[in-house]
């Protein structure tokens, strides 16, 4: 199981260590940072690191290395989704997921991690059993903390720890009763030169936030279910329920929580909502080269596209740019090589244009790589795979709660290639 | 224990090491100001000053001074202090075993208090605190909490006795904890049964033969109860669980599917995966006309495409065990391939795995999308990716005949680029077209030419020579190309040179009038100016044959080649379906069998899928036939660095997987240089040492008949079943590996590697005779000069059949100590001539002085005391042992191993102290002492022995026993 969990910052300090077996040595670090020196980018450390005695497991999170060691066999994605609910976990309790804020918490942090796992097991990972063993800080319960000299950790059992629904706790009361739902869909897509997908995917999510007294039981239904054929959803979704009536039953955690996961895949006809005209070419003599990008609306069921940023990774020859944008802003970074256009709202009448010269490093040869181009936009109102909540009820207790369903699309990796 | 404690006296030990501790790690003026905080009366004081030993912990700080002021805050009704005292002994408890002796009284306490949430915390904490003392301590508590009312309790206690387990597995199965915890896998809460088969399949681990998860139908079905109920974490546990369960029909394994089939949906996945895994291993027992086996294969697509949006290092796991399952059942993704499809940002392990998936994949019905896709990746920034992605374009040509001639056009277009890396890449991958369709895209020659002078890599020089030298009749001026090689003939790679030999030499039988001062060049070059040893006798062999027998010559080495497997890099079918059984695995992750790699794991037992039910096909792989790839069971690379791998090299480098059945002399081709030593290899001795099996890859239906018992033995797998072997005896005496002691340069072609080993008081000359010559060996005898020891062979040689052209065999030589003694320089140092037939050769070779260490070694306490005292202090010597992670007990288990006996063992301020004595053959006594700090893995060894001159090679022993 999971031995020991170090904690290391982008510059490779090590601030944080937790061992739940015997301790086990910060040199086994070493071979961490041996593969981090080796991967260049943070972000190409390999997940899973062998070394003569450990394996070591990590993910990179928020600009901070979750490296674990494990011994004996165990599960990696067992470990790797773990890790990813300790950064979760802190996210929930302190706002953010950072450096600073874990040393400014330290206690917290290791009497989150002791009660998370026992012996490397699992103990307590719900978020609504935690927060009754270990109160997360607030400015006003550490004052009254100081006043009264009450503590921050839980006296009793939780009650969800053994109940079948352990997500919930008993006796949740609010005077406003109320359950919202996001529908939030994100487009993965790759178009080739001439604007053809080559593919193209979407990952929805439905996020909720559900604050109601008691122990309500919820059923949401869609207008058109037979959209999903591959979910993910929380454990208290009662999955018979979807199998027999493609209806989503279950008592909610408070607050909140993802309700389900889904994915569209390429084959039922992802619509694409932008069109990219552009031009990016280097000549062979004089160290320059030309921009020319155009994006215009497609497919947008009639909604407006908000956010829309264009980002260009240029090859590493290209020195700086200077260009005429119709619309928007842009911006080149001569370090990262990130051309970055922030055009805003796309006005479908008057289409934003981004145009004008490269300049290359002298003498250097014409780029063998072909630089590429990655989208982001919102769409509000709107699930573009065109999902639709049809109703939802309550049922086992008697108030009438306020009800909301929001949508909206967003681009997930959305790239264009030239 | 009074002796030890005078011999620390006597070493100047005394009790201000802890002062001195912390002085020089934390600030004097912080840890008074804690202390004193620590004493307050006020409650809140109290609790701030352990927050801040707390937090001085988790840095790293040594706040180990304060043990006995934190210990005194435990008594205490505020759980938020409690948990903190807690969180801190848990630390220290290890470093100060007779403070933490004062705690024991709360724990047992609270482990009777009302609320069950103290008394689990009681039980969860003394389980782990890892001094012996206190576990002694825990039974009773552990007992009743194991049988407590609270399903919380319970379930804590399940876990603790995994702890105790792992701190002393003894004590564990003498209070009869393991039959309680199998109780409560019927215990009603299933949060309780997801616990304890977790802490089973823990203890499991480490206990090879146990019965321990011991599953019928009753306790399946109480797990798949359970499976409904419990947490995500336990979810895992309990399907990693009836993964290991071998259903009695086809039926109970339905019924289980179905029931595991709506994890399929969960959000977490570890779950997803480890469902996967329950399926793809009971499908195979499921009827394939069975409609529920179609419906099942369905289900399990869309899981597996979701794992591709989670986080990266989620994908990387998961594609690593789609490339096992697409191997296994191509069918199940065989839609999906857009899916693979590279993305800009995507991580360059994600890129990787993906493109290896996609190749998998690829098929007559999109050829077309992949290939366009790999074009595109081939312009990306980063190297190895565009490297992988051309040499994905020429593994596409050869597994899709339909799309080669697309993909050698993709190919020059590529080359047309001259970036030069990608150049490189794509004359590697033509040669293997070539190969796959001789006299087919040959008029691509002059094209790849025009190239030649931007090679710089081996690999990409030597195909290109290949491909001149295979093709020299229409190449006109092939004799100027290879020429222009020539100059250079020394600075190149051996790789490139065996090449430029072979070539030259096809190049002179196929137009014999213009080149003859070529050959000569070449084959002088090879033979009288190398000093490589391959080379040379490659040389020498093609010199002969044109000499004596120009036909026979052009017989050999023009001999028509066999085509190339179309499929490459595919694991080996016994590995394949135990690696499907262990999905979502590290063994999963590596591609290699459990036991080959984790630390610990004795007792992994080789997982095979159970037959199919009623199913006359099991016998023969039958996917390969459906998924319409070829008729034949797919042909394995033997993978490269072993014995016949390299052999197969000299001329071809990647996939000459062969066809098993084909005649050795068609299967050698132009490697039929080697002549009678291969045919002897395939003659008898299939089986005989791995390293062969593994060279004999190609052959995968003979090898598990041939290996009889060893289940998943196959192409390539030779050195990780040593490894697993190793594993299997962990206390025994520690055997280095062999090492070179003759090569084969010095003997006339006889080499002799090997190593010492001690086994039930034998001591034995472990070696391995190769015959690297031409000719038979025989008539063997070894003697040995007077050393230091008086080491003498026991026995003669055991060398009973001729030993022929290439074989190698392994002899275990037995010795005595009986023999002339004289000193050698180094101490440790052996002469030994060894003879044959042919001459007289001589070799010198060092044994570690483990060797000589006796069974009876383990002095008196008493006696040890005095004979310490009695040396003199001149003659001890100091030693750092460097980089052990080893705790002192395992250290001195291992050690003992090795007849190092340790009398007494000692713990002062948190450092452990090993007594130890070894008795050498001439009864001379070695006396040690061995300190061992915690979290400090550089021990400090002091030696003392009357003959000082061999403690420096009783500290190479400890070195190398405990290193190993």
């Amino acid at each position: 199981m999971i031995h020991s969990l170090f904690l290391i910052n982008n510059g490779g300090d090590l601030f944080l260590e937790k061992h739940w077996k015997s301790v086990i040595s910060r040199s086994v670090c070493d071979y961490f940072f041996e593969a981090r020196e080796k991967a260049v980018e943070p972000d190409n450390v390999p997940p899973v690191i062998r070394t003569p005695h450990h394996y070591l497991i990590n993910i990179y999170r928020e600009k901070i290395f979750f490296v674990s060691v494990i011994q004996t066999e165990v599960p990696p994605l067992f470990v790797i989704e773990f890790l990813h609910r300790i950064a979760e976990t802190f996210q929930d309790y302190f706002g953010e997921c950072s450096e600073t804020i874990i040393k400014d918490n330290v206690v917290i942090v290791y009497e989150l991690l002791e009660e998370m796992l026992d012996n490397g097991f699992p103990l307590a990972t719900e978020s609504n059993i935690l927060k009754e063993l270990i109160r997360p800080p607030t400015i006003l319960r550490s004052m009254v903390n100081t006043i009264t000299g009450s503590s921050n950790v839980g006296e009793t059992l939780p009650t969800g720890q053994l109940s079948t629904i352990p997500w919930r706790r008993a006796g949740v009361k609010y005077t406003n009763n109320e359950a919202y739902f996001d529908v939030v869909e994100e487009i993965d897509a790759i178009l080739d030169k001439s604007g053809t997908t080559v593919f193209a995917e979407i990952q929805g999510v439905i996020d909720a936030c559900v604050k109601m007294s008691g122990m309500p039981d919820l059923t949401l239904s869609f207008m058109n279910p037979r959209l999903l054929d591959d979910v993910s959803f929380h454990p208290c979704v009662r999955y018979k329920r979807w199998e027999s009536e493609r209806v989503i039953s279950f008592i909610p955690p408070d607050g909140n929580f993802q309700l389900m996961s889904y994915h569209i895949s390429a084959q039922n006809l992802v619509a694409i909502p932008v069109y990219v005209k552009q031009n990016i070419s280097f000549f062979e003599t004089g160290s320059s080269g030309r921009l020319d990008i155009t994006v215009g609306p497609k497919q947008t069921m009639g909604k407006t596209v908000e956010c829309l940023v264009v980002t260009v990774h240029m090859p590493k020859v290209v020195l700086s740019a200077n260009l005429n944008a119709t619309q928007g802003t842009y911006n080149y970074d001569p370090v990262t090589k990130i051309l970055l256009w922030d055009i805003g709202k796309l006005n479908p009448q008057k289409l934003p244009n981004l145009k004008g010269s490269l300049s290359l490093q002298s003498g250097a040869p014409k780029p063998e790589e072909n630089p590429s181009l990655n989208i982001d936009l919102k769409i509000q109102q709107l699930a573009i795979s065109g999902l639709k909540v049809n109703r939802l009820d309550m049922y086992g207790e008697k108030y009438k709660p306020f009800k909301g369903v929001k949508y909206v699309t967003k681009a997930g990796k959305f790239q264009v290639r030239t | 224990m009074e002796w030890a404690s005078q011999l620390c006296e006597n070493r100047g030990l005394g009790s201000k090491m802890t002062d001195s501790k912390y002085f020089t790690t934390t600030k004097k003026g912080e840890i008074f100001e804690l202390k004193a905080e620590l004493n307050s009366d006020k409650k809140e004081k109290k609790k701030e000053a352990v927050k801040k030993v707390i937090a001085s912990m988790t840095v790293g700080k040594d706040v180990s001074a304060l043990f006995p002021d934190v210990v005194n805050c435990m008594q205490t009704d505020n759980l938020e202090l409690k948990k903190l005292v807690y969180l801190y002994l848990m630390n220290y408890a290890k470093s100060q075993p007779d403070m933490a002796i004062m705690a024991v009284n709360t724990f047992v306490k609270d482990c009777e208090d009302p609320n069950p949430l103290i008394r689990a915390l009681a039980v969860r904490t003394m389980g782990c605190i890892r001094v012996d003392k206190i576990t002694e301590y825990l039974c009773e508590p552990l007992r009743k909490c194991l049988k407590d009312e609270d399903p919380y309790v319970r379930k804590t206690a399940a876990v603790c006795v995994a702890k105790l387990h792992d701190i002393n597995a003894q004590l564990v199965e003498d209070q009869g904890f393991l039959d309680t915890l199998k109780d409560l896998i019927s215990d009603s809460n299933p949060m309780v049964v997801a616990n304890a088969v977790a802490a089973l399949s823990e203890i499991a681990e480490s206990h090879p033969n146990s019965n321990l998860l011991d599953l019928n139908p009753q306790t399946i079905n109480k797990l798949l109860t359970a499976l409904n109920e419990c947490t995500e974490w336990g979810q895992i546990f309990i399907l990693d669980c009836l993964a290991n369960y071998t259903p009695r029909d086809d039926r109970e394994s339905q019924s289980i599917c179905e029931r595991v089939t709506p994890r399929l949906s969960h959000a977490n996945s570890a779950v997803v995966l480890s469902a996967v895994k329950v399926l793809m291993k009971f499908m195979e027992m499921l009827p394939k006309d069975l409609d529920y086996y179609g419906t099942l294969l369905k289900k399990l697509a869309p899981p597996l495409v979701t794992l591709l949006s989670a986080e990266p290092e989620l994908q990387y796991v998961a594609l690593r065990n789609i490339n096992l399952i697409v191997q296994k059942r191509p069918e199940i993704l065989k839609h999906e391939m857009k899916v693979f499809f590279v993305k800009y940002n995507d991580p360059i392990y994600v890129k990787l795995e993906k493109l290896d998936i996609m190749i998998r994949l690829a098929s007559q019905a999109n050829i077309a999308q992949v290939l366009a896709e790999l074009k595109e990746y081939a312009t990306e920034v980063d190297v190895d990716f565009v490297r992988k992605a051309v040499r994905a374009i020429g593994r596409c040509a050869i597994k899709v005949e339909q799309s080669a001639e697309r993909c050698v056009s993709t190919l020059l277009d590529l080359i047309q680029t001259k970036v030069n890396y990608v150049v490189q890449e794509a004359i590697v991958v033509i040669k293997d077209i070539f190969r796959k369709y001789p006299n087919k895209y040959e008029s691509v020659i002059a094209t790849l030419c025009e190239n030649l002078d931007s090679l710089d890599e081996p690999e990409a020089r030597a195909a290109m020579i290949w491909i001149v030298g295979e093709y020299a009749e229409r190449i006109d001026n092939a004799d100027e190309l290879l020429e222009s090689f020539l100059e250079g003939f020394h600075d190149e790679s051996t790789q490139v040179q065996l090449q430029l030999l072979t070539a030259i030499v096809k190049l002179f039988l196929k137009k014999p009038t213009e080149t003859q001062e070529l050959v000569q060049q070449v084959l002088s070059l090879a033979t009288q100016d190398s000093d490589n040893p391959d080379l040379r006798d490659r040389g020498y062999i093609y010199w002969r044959l044109l000499s004596t027998d120009p036909v026979a010559a052009k017989e050999v080495v023009l001999a028509e080649k066999p085509l190339i497997s179309e499929e490459t890099d595919l694991i080996e079918p016994t590995l394949l379906e135990e690696l499907i059984c262990h999905i979502g695995t590290l063994a999963s992750v590596y591609h290699k069998p459990p036991s080959a790699f984790v630390e610990g794991s004795r007792g992994v037992q080789h997982r095979r899928i159970p037959p199919r039910a009623g199913s006359v096909e099991s016998a023969e792989s039958p996917d390969v036939g459906q998924s319409g790839s070829s008729e034949a069971p797919p042909a394995v690379i033997p993978s490269q660095g072993d014995l016949l791998g390299d052999l197969l090299n000299l001329d071809l480098a990647p996939p000459t997987s062969t066809v098993p059945s084909v005649q050795p002399s068609m299967q050698m081709g132009a490697m039929d240089l080697l002549g009678g030593g291969l045919d002897s290899l395939l003659g008898g001795d299939i089986g005989g040492s791995p390293s062969m099996g593994a060279g004999l890859g190609a052959a995968p239906t003979v090898m598990p008949a041939a290996l009889g018992g060893a289940p998943a033995v196959g192409g390539g797998l030779g050195d990780l079943f040593d490894l697993g072997g190793g594993v299997g005896m962990p206390t025994g005496f520690y055997v280095v590996p062999k090492t070179m002691w003759l090569p084969a340069m010095k003997a006339k072609g006889l080499e002799i590697s090997g190593t010492f080993a001690r086994r039930g008081g034998i001591i034995q000359m472990d070696m391995s005779l190769t015959n690297k010559a031409m000719s038979v060996m025989t008539d063997f005898a070894i003697q040995f000069n007077r050393n230091s020891f008086g080491m003498a062979p026991a026995g003669p040689l055991q060398v009973l059949t001729p030993l022929s052209p290439n074989q190698t065999i392994d002899v275990s030589l037995p010795l005595s100590t009986n023999g002339p003694v004289m000193k050698m320089e180094p101490l440790n140092n052996l002469q030994v001539a060894v003879k044959n037939n042919i001459d007289v050769f001589y070799f010198s070779c060092q044994f570690p002085l483990s060797l000589l260490f006796v069974e009876d070694g383990k002095m008196e306490r008493q006696v040890f005391l005095a004979t310490w005292k009695d040396i003199p202090n001149d003659n001890e010597a100091q030693f750092q042992i460097k980089d052990v992670h080893l705790n002192s007990d395992a250290a001195s288990n291992k050690l003992q191993g090795s007849n190092i006996f340790t009398i007494a063992k000692r713990t002062v301020e948190g450092q452990d102290m090993l007594y130890q004595s070894i008795k050498l053959t001439n009864s001379i006594w070695v006396l040690a002492e061995m300190r061992v700090q915690t979290g400090n893995p550089n021990y400090t060894l002091s030696i003392k022995c009357r003959a000082p001159e061999v403690c420096q090679f009783v500290y190479q022993c400890y070195e190398m026993v405990l290193k190993n």
